[in-house]
């Protein structure tokens, strides 16, 4: 459930949204997405030194700040409203999630202090082309003397092109799936870019080649879903987020523009069209803050992930598509921004899974509870 | 904090001290509350003044658990009368309060409310029942619909037009009418779902004494407004509609149940006609249509419009409770998924009965209540104000978007209006 936010959980949401207003609005993310990278360094380590941003949900004892799922909430909503196109993403949710829920005691000490600081970034790759999650995975794991030594390709789809570290899914000699660490420069890692329709969220496949790798925690693949359904609901808050932005945006456009002698905003089919999107909205905002309330307490709906993201996405898309319809024919302009959001809800929809992928696995799940009741 | 928990256990001992030697399951049911009505207990959250004590909600919360525990019955609780009470209470004369508030409490009179018209559904504030004064009493002629409990009324919350040449908002006027008089005709209306929840009454020239106006004329539209805001509000100690008492045998308790029965008698599709989403786990599993994978796509749609809705609900909830501003207005909001809701249930239910989504009755499945749902289902997106009204209230409301323009802001006279044949 959502509870009212608190003085100090205004202020923390403040200072965030000002900074990437003022840091990190359309005129820049267009001159970000013609560079290599992808976004601007500088704001990024501002990111990270002024407002330590990628420290938000990390432990204290792991560098971190320690903070709740509110304020985890408020970091992840802020970015997908701004299309933020750091690495904030891969490193600090996908990579440190990954080491937080797998990592022994000392991978935890030794790797999460850089990705909070940022002065490491991580990437994850949990993805097959075949299957959205990484049970799909076919990079093998074999032992060596001193660790493991990677083999085969994966789609590390967010920021692999500036990581300097990489968690990977792979399978191992028993054929269960474990995550595993490697070094982004060491020998056998070889990182070729994709071309993507989303220009603010970079991706990158990743070929590994008897590439060093050692192995995070004792290789529970249990660990695999729960990372799973961490990822899920952050992407569903950064996907409410966008759509939040594009949603209030369009309905300011509508109060703007004028065609027949009266603003749009009057028409009463359009209005319509506002309202249904605005009830979608408020679902799918309840769903993906009890999904992050249900991980942070481990009660509630086991589904609660797939649920929240299943709905993000649809919304997403649903917003999306009116943006552009409600704008006429600007909205299908490059000059005009909606296209930036529009790419963006396309890439999260199937980003770790479709609506129709999550709505299957709720109904497992909820089947697999009923059995063993 | 201390303190007020003290209160309250005084309040406990006090109420469940009267009840002890007051508490008697063998008298009629009006009988034992008048008593109550004399012991002050019917309407603790009332005014002392109007048989009450002025208590807080926790002190009435507290009143109606010690009831509950000695299951004493309190006052006539529930239906039209909550907006009798609630309407007479805040915006009554001394005269009307005198007249009424008791026999309300006591459950001697029944009331209904007489707003919509069949020309002003969605439009209520278009109504054109007519109320004219002539030798000094007011007479009143028009139609009204979809009024539960019309039928056995005794009294009926009166919307009707007193001037004419004013816009249509200004020309209403709130009456307290007596439905015992030649003048009004009461029909049952059938729906389509088989049911008759509801009436049509037709009013000709019935008399209303102008003591039985609230508020001063024109304040119609206002006072409406208000009654309506009661709809959600508790006024009187042990609303039970929870509680029947069912293994309770004295003849208090059988009143008590006939009581309920009468008043909830026009709601019992209600389940049905909010899509029974209880039911469709249950049987998408016992017919096998669990293992089709595009109705498993369609049930966790369903599943995820409800459990989120409900989780709006709580959240607005924890708002208000909070004192937060939340411009969204959860009402509107909740409304509409709830209507999606039952479209999206009725259409699951359809499609886990394949071609037996054709029968009905004892021949359907659950014995019926699944072909219940697909015949109520329509009723879910109109009732209460149809998903449009709420589409504009959003829109408006909370998006800020500007309001169609009005052709109907001149004399209601001028205005256009369905013309209803009686």
């Amino acid at each position: 459930m959502s509870l009212p936010l608190t003085e100090e959980q205004t202020h923390f949401q403040d200072v965030v949204t000002r900074f990437l207003a003022d840091n990190a609005d359309t005129a820049r993310l267009r001159r970000q997405i013609e560079l290599e990278a992808g976004y601007d360094r500088e704001t990024w380590r501002r990111l990270c030194c002024e407002l330590c941003l990628p420290g938000t949900h990390i432990p204290e004892e792991y560098g971190g700040h320690g903070f709740g799922p509110v304020e985890f909430g408020i970091v992840m909503h802020a970015m997908g409203r701004f299309l933020y196109s750091g690495p904030f993403m891969a490193s600090a949710v996908m990579a440190a999630q990954a080491i937080l829920i797998a990592g022994s005691e000392d991978q935890k000490r030794e790797l999460l202090q850089d990705i909070a600081s940022g002065s490491v970034v991580a990437a994850l790759a949990l993805d097959e082309w075949t299957r959205p999650d990484a049970l799909g995975t076919r990079v093998q794991a074999d032992r060596t003397d001193n660790g493991y030594r990677l083999n085969g390709s994966a789609t590390v789809l967010v920021d692999a092109g500036v990581a300097e570290l990489f968690i990977a899914a792979a399978r191992g000699p028993d054929n269960s799936v474990s995550l595993y660490c490697i070094d982004a420069g060491a020998s056998g890692v070889a990182v070729s870019s994709l071309e993507t329709i989303d220009l603010t969220r970079r991706a990158a496949r990743v070929q590994f080649t008897d590439a060093t790798a050692d192995i995070l925690g004792v290789g529970d693949s249990l660990d695999i879903e729960r990372l799973w359904d961490h990822l899920c609901v952050a992407l569903a808050l950064e996907m409410l987020g966008g759509a939040e932005e594009l949603f209030y945006s369009t309905v300011e456009y509508m109060k703007m523009r004028v065609q027949f002698g009266r603003v749009i905003g009057s028409f009463q089919a359009l209005k319509h069209r506002c309202a249904d999107l605005l009830v979608s909205l408020e679902l799918a905002r309840a769903a993906s803050q009890h999904a992050l309330h249900c991980l942070a307490s481990g009660e509630g709906d086991v589904y609660a992930p797939n649920m929240a993201k299943a709905m993000a996405s649809e919304v997403y898309m649903d917003v999306a598509r009116a943006a552009i319809q409600l704008r006429g024919g600007i909205g299908f302009t490059w000059e005009d921004d909606t296209h930036l959001w529009f790419r963006r809800a396309k890439s999260s929809e199937v980003l770790l899974g479709s609506p129709y992928w999550h709505r299957e696995r709720m109904m497992q799940r909820i089947e697999e509870l009923a059995h063993a009741a | 904090m201390p303190r007020e928990e003290d209160c309250l256990q005084s309040i406990r001992e006090e109420v469940g001290t009267w009840l002890d030697s007051n508490w008697d399951p063998n008298r009629p049911l009006v009988e034992w509350r008048e008593i109550l009505l004399a012991g002050g207990w019917a309407a603790p959250g009332w005014p002392e003044e109007y048989f009450g004590r002025g208590f807080n909600p926790a002190q009435v919360a507290a009143v109606e658990q010690v009831f509950r525990e000695k299951k004493a019955l309190g006052a006539a609780a529930g239906g039209p009368g909550t907006l009798a009470r609630g309407i007479v209470l805040a915006e009554g004369t001394e005269d009307q309060k005198t007249r009424y508030l008791r026999p309300l409490l006591t459950g001697q009179h029944k009331w209904c409310q007489l707003f919509s018209e069949p020309g002003s559904g969605s439009d209520l504030a278009g109504l054109s029942t007519k109320a004219e004064l002539r030798d000094g009493r007011w007479i009143v002629n028009g139609q009204k619909v979809w009024t539960t409990s019309a039928h056995h009324a005794d009294f009926g919350l009166l919307l009707a037009r007193t001037d004419w040449d004013v816009p249509k908002h200004q020309g209403i006027s709130y009456f307290l009418l007596n439905m015992r008089q030649p003048g009004i005709e009461v029909r049952p209306l059938k729906q389509m779902n088989g049911y008759a929840s509801f009436n049509e009454v037709f009013i000709t020239d019935a008399i209303v004494d102008p003591r039985d106006m609230v508020g001063a004329a024109g304040d119609g539209w206002r006072l409406a407004s208000t009654t309506l805001s009661f709809e959600r509000q508790k006024f009187v100690v042990t609303a039970q509609l929870e509680e029947r008492y069912a293994d309770e045998t004295a003849p208090i308790y059988e009143e008590y149940r006939r009581e309920l029965d009468e008043l909830l008698k026009p709601y019992s599709w209600y389940p049905q006609r909010a899509g029974r989403v209880d039911l469709v786990l249950p049987r998408a599993r016992q017919t096998g249509a669990i293992a089709d994978p595009v109705l498993r796509q369609e049930i966790a749609k369903l599943i995820c419009l409800d459990r989120a809705t409900d989780l709006v609900a709580a959240a607005a909830e924890a708002h208000s409770r909070s004192g937060a501003d939340r411009v969204v207005p959860a009402g509107s909001i909740g409304k509409l998924a709830r209507s999606e809701i039952s479209r999206q249930a009725a259409h699951v239910h359809t499609h886990i009965s394949g071609m037996d989504a054709l029968f009905d009755g004892p021949h359907a499945a659950e014995n019926g209540l699944v072909a219940e749902v697909l015949l109520s289902s329509p009723a879910m997106s109109i009732a209460g104000g149809t998903d449009e009204i709420q589409k504009n209230i959003i829109s408006e409301r909370v998006l800020g978007l500007p309001k169609e323009a009005r052709t109907d802001t001149g004399p209601f006279r001028d205005v256009p209006r369905n013309i209803v044949s009686g």
